[in-house]
């Protein structure tokens, strides 16, 4: 059923990348701030539990208030907090960003990449004042 | 063509596309994205501003009542917010029909048992 070609060259294909060639597949900025933004919504949506706990642990009595510091003291659960709250900053910067782009703002190529860029800008910095403040730098 | 229709939209070969209520989702998804910038933001200055004030101030922060109710209904925004969020991620991802709705059920049970253990994390105070 193939038709001759003119060209007698094949013509590229374009597929879906495959999970293995995600690695080798470099995104712009726009497209790591989507994909950012759905990797930390999910993680923030599997700590909900975590999240809630230390929430009740925080409210419930001065006791387990003071349980909660006891466990926010150890450098693993630092290190959880630390990356959920690069997750919350980023998800919302980005998120600030994309109900920018809905109202029709920045949407031209090199605007939208600012604005990617800004993000980071914004959501990295943040996370790292808090990293230094966690770890007791400050 | 009558025929094609009907037999397409019943049975085991139906395709599960859902409702059609994407655009209700597009339109809360922002909502309540904007009900969370907002009491992210809010949270944060009050709980910055006490944080020398330990346990008493920050428990006291949810003893009125109208605090209860602003944290619950941005709680419950939250878990909307994360319900249209996840299940995108199903719709994206997971094809076999029964596995995804099998993960998107037990993502509803799960929401709804954390909005039942909001109320009462917030009512004990």
């Amino acid at each position: 059923m193939s038709l001759p070609s003119i060209t007698g060259k094949s013509r590229p294909e374009f597929r879906n990348i495959h999970v293995t060639q995600i690695l080798q597949y470099k995104l712009p900025p726009p497209g790591m701030v989507s994909i950012l933004h759905r990797a930390s919504g999910a993680a923030l949506f599997l700590a909900l539990p975590l999240i809630l706990w230390l929430f009740d642990l925080s409210l419930m009595s001065e006791l387990s208030f003071e349980r909660l510091i006891e466990i926010g003291s150890h450098w693993f659960v630092k290190l959880v907090l630390l990356g959920l709250i690069w997750a919350f900053l980023h998800h919302l910067v980005a998120g600030l960003r994309y109900l920018m782009l809905d109202l029709h703002m920045g949407v031209d190529k090199p605007a939208a990449r600012t604005s990617a860029l800004a993000v980071f800008w914004i959501s990295l910095p943040l996370t790292l004042l808090t990293a230094l403040k966690l770890f007791g730098v400050f | 063509m009558a025929s094609t229709t009907s037999s397409a939209g019943i049975g085991s070969k139906r395709i599960v596309v859902g409702a059609h209520k994407g655009v209700g989702a597009y339109l809360l998804q922002r909502l309540t994205a904007i009900i969370l910038a907002a009491f992210s933001l809010f949270i944060l200055l009050r709980g910055l501003l006490g944080a020398a004030g330990g346990y008493d101030a920050w428990a006291g922060m949810f003893v009125p009542v109208w605090m209860k109710i602003v944290t619950l209904v941005a709680l419950l925004a939250l878990f909307y917010h994360a319900w249209i969020g996840v299940r995108d991620i199903w719709m994206d991802y997971v094809k076999p029909t029964w596995v995804r709705l099998s993960l998107q059920t037990l993502t509803v049970l799960w929401l709804v048992f954390c909005a039942v253990w909001s109320v009462q994390i917030l009512w004990r105070v």
